[in-house]
């Protein structure tokens, strides 16, 4: 009995150190699973969620302070893949933090610009281009669609427009859906 | 870097010997009806309808005109924001009635902008631009010549042809080969484009020879296209053209396909992720050499092109040369108006096309075949069944891809799964679905499929750009506050430190008037 159960027992204790020795050699410099949280939350940094950005966000999740649910431009299909992460259940966006919407962007109304700057500092991706007292304009293909541009706008000349559609986003639907449903 | 400089040499034997690529189909030819009389123009309509999507990897051209403008034929309309793009032509002189929205071919049924050009009827040309004496022009000459010509690729990828042509002369190229191998059941239009103009389609391949640097050229067409191969070694012998050959393929679906060609020619693999130019090869279709002719030798532009009208939902198939923005019913209205029982209108061949909601669709660069099909063509669909891993699809699959396996991981939104198994390699043949026992629509799933992928890689680049954004703020806020920090504490150093000079002096004083007040005390005692 005993013959069996001490090579085993001596086997189980080395490997346990080689692996404990391991795990500390090797330790990864950053928390990999705050990347790949991060990887999945879109990067819209609009701070619905509660926190100020997507990598703080993740950070909470990761530290179980927040809960999956709170990201609105991630939507469902953010919700689902979080899940499937971490291996939780996948639960309804919380409407606290908001509700999904189609991307979109901020449009600045040039004529009623006054050149004030306040949407610059608000703008968390830094696509809004202007100096003071000249007109400011939104680089379209970096705007993030996030919102955080309109509240400090003292003229309101900031809207949100849905990107306009392009035949060249338009893709094959899955089968057995409407041909053109996209 | 060995291993590709072995293949780049093995695949200067191209075309010696004939290879055979990974499975492929032998279908119903369905040819010779659309073959037996000779190419006839469709005549003008009374208007034109030139969409301004013409072009792959590239949005909407802007239009250069407005309502109400006459335009010369061959007269730019419309420009594409990459300027290598290419423009799209008036395909005839006339007047500019409108810019609308309108139906295009589009596999989606989507509507489109288009020009819409009222003829005149008089057929004025623009001033034409042709290259002068190409056969000894620049390289560089003759891509501009292309690129203004608004050329593309005419095999159905519509990709430009100079930027194509560029790219590959820069990676250096031995072997141009022109494509004339079509592989789709019915479509001709290569085939009497070849028996018609073999004289253009030579002078193309010098052209293009030329163009990208290439010491050899290769027409390669199939073994079933009868007098072709005759027709074009004759406009050889008469031509001084040098270092090209008629090279016969096996006529096996898809052949045609660039991949397979080459295969076929060499027996090489270009590598996935890959450019035949990684073996020094270039393949253009032979549409596109004579279109290259065309423009060069005679400065036209690309304002028509040849296309097969077939299937036994028309009265008399035959081949047509349609200027762009012909609206699909003038060309069934020229082979004698559809049949009673036809079904479908589909755009492009049998296995790769798609169907058009309406004949309101214009002619477009990418249109090489109109198919109106009867419902005796049409297999009924038939219910989908479980997958029973028969294999048939892997055995068939021309880019050895094993369809089984995508088609699970697409239909379970395994995307990053389905990329990495070679999704983005299958070239859409639709040879799997066609076996397919289970009645799987493979094809469908494999182009939702391909689209989602691409989808995802933009979304992942975009999220990518405002992540590096967002951090590139967040430190250059930390600088600024650090900075301003730093300055403060600069500042408050340096007060402190004048105080502290100002107590130091006040003490040295103190201690000078001390030392005095001893020094006095002491004469005091003398
Ligand atoms: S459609 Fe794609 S997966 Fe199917 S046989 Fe053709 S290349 Fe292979
Ligand atoms: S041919 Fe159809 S049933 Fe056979 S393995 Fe492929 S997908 Fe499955």
């Amino acid at each position: 009995m005993l013959e069996a159960v001490l090579p085993i027992a001596v086997l189980g204790l080395m490997f346990g150190l080689g692996l404990g020795w391991a795990a500390q050699r090797f330790r990864a410099d950053s928390d990999p699973v705050v990347d790949q949280i991060e990887a999945i939350l879109p990067q819209t940094q609009c701070a619905q969620c509660g926190f100020p950005g997507c990598r703080p966000y993740a950070e909470a999740i990761a530290s179980g302070e927040a809960d999956i649910n709170q990201c609105p431009p991630g939507g469902e299909a953010g919700i689902q893949a979080l899940a499937d992460l971490l291996g939780r259940e996948p639960l309804p966006l919380n409407p606290e933090n908001g509700v999904e919407k189609p991307p979109r962007v901020a449009v600045i109304d040039e004529k009623i610009c006054i050149g004030c700057t306040l949407c610059i500092q608000a703008c968390p991706v830094d696509a809004i281009v202007g100096a003071p007292k000249l007109m400011h304009t939104v680089i379209a293909s970096e705007c993030t669609g996030c919102d955080l541009c309109l509240p400090p706008c003292p003229v309101d000349c900031i809207d949100m427009v849905e990107r306009p559609a392009s035949l060249m986003d338009w893709r094959w639907p899955e089968p057995g859906r409407k041909r053109g449903a996209a | 870097m060995q291993r590709q400089a072995e293949a780049v040499e093995r695949a200067r034997l191209a075309g010696e010997r004939i290879h055979h690529f990974h499975g492929g189909l032998r279908l119903r030819h369905n040819k010779k009806i659309s073959c037996e009389v000779p190419l006839e123009r469709v005549p003008l309509p009374a208007r034109l309808f030139v969409p301004l999507l013409q072009h792959a990897g590239s949005d909407l051209a802007n239009a250069l005109v407005q309502p109400g403008q006459a335009v010369l034929k061959g007269e730019p309309i419309g420009a594409y924001e990459f300027p290598d793009r290419g423009f799209v032509h008036a395909p005839t002189s006339g007047t500019i009635v409108a810019i609308e929205n309108g139906p295009i071919a589009h596999p989606g049924g989507q509507a489109g902008m288009r020009v819409v050009i009222e003829p005149d009827g008089l057929e004025r040309w623009t001033t034409l631009s042709p290259c002068p004496n190409w056969p000894g022009a620049d390289p560089q000459d003759l891509l501009e010549t292309m690129r203004r010509a608004g050329l593309v690729g005419l095999g159905g990828a519509v990709f430009p042809t100079s930027t194509k042509v560029q790219g590959a002369g820069a990676a250096g190229v031995h072997t141009l080969i022109l494509n004339g191998a079509e592989c789709e059941p019915y479509i001709s239009c290569d085939e009497m484009l070849m028996r018609e103009q073999a004289g253009k389609v030579i002078a193309g391949a010098r052209i293009l020879r030329r163009a990208v640097g290439a010491e050899r050229a290769i027409i390669a067409i199939e073994d079933q296209m009868g007098v072709v191969e005759q027709v074009l070694k004759k406009a050889l012998a008469a031509s001084d053209a040098e270092h090209v050959e008629v090279v016969r393929v096996t006529t096996i679906y898809p052949e045609g396909g660039e991949r397979q060609l080459i295969q076929v020619l060499t027996g090489l693999e270009v590598p996935s992720g890959g450019l035949p130019q990684d073996l020094g090869l270039l393949v253009q279709n032979v549409g596109t050499a004579a279109a290259a002719a065309d423009a060069v030798i005679e400065g036209k532009p690309l304002i028509e092109r040849v296309v097969t009208v077939s299937g036994n939902g028309v009265k008399r198939p035959r081949n047509l040369v349609a200027l762009f923005g012909t609206p699909i019913s003038a060309l069934i209205e020229q082979c004698g108006g559809y049949e009673d029982d036809v079904q479908r209108l589909v755009l492009g061949g049998p296995m790769m096309g798609y169907a058009l909601p309406t004949d309101a669709a214009p002619v477009i660069k990418a249109a090489n075949c109109i198919l109106a099909l009867t419902a005796k063509d049409i297999q009924a669909p038939q219910p989908e069944m479980p997958c029973i891993r028969c294999g048939e699809c892997a055995r068939v699959c021309p880019a050895v891809l094993l369809p089984q396996t995508l088609h699970w991981q697409a239909s379970n939104g395994q995307w990053d799964d389905a990329r990495d198994s070679g999704l983005m390699d299958c070239i859409e043949c639709g040879c799997c679905d066609f076996v397919c026992p289970s009645h799987i629509p493979l094809l469908d799933w494999f182009r939702h499929g391909k689209g989602m992928v691409r989808k995802r890689a933009a979304e992942q680049a975009a999220a990518d750009l405002a992540r590096q954004r967002f951090e590139a703020r967040e430190e250059r806020l930390a600088r600024i506050k650090q900075d301003r920090k730093d300055r403060i504490a600069a500042k408050k150093r340096q007060m402190s430190e004048s105080s502290e000079s100002k107590k130091k002096v006040a003490e040295a004083l103190e201690r000078a008037r001390k030392a005095r007040e001893a020094r006095s005390g002491g004469d005091d005692k003398q």
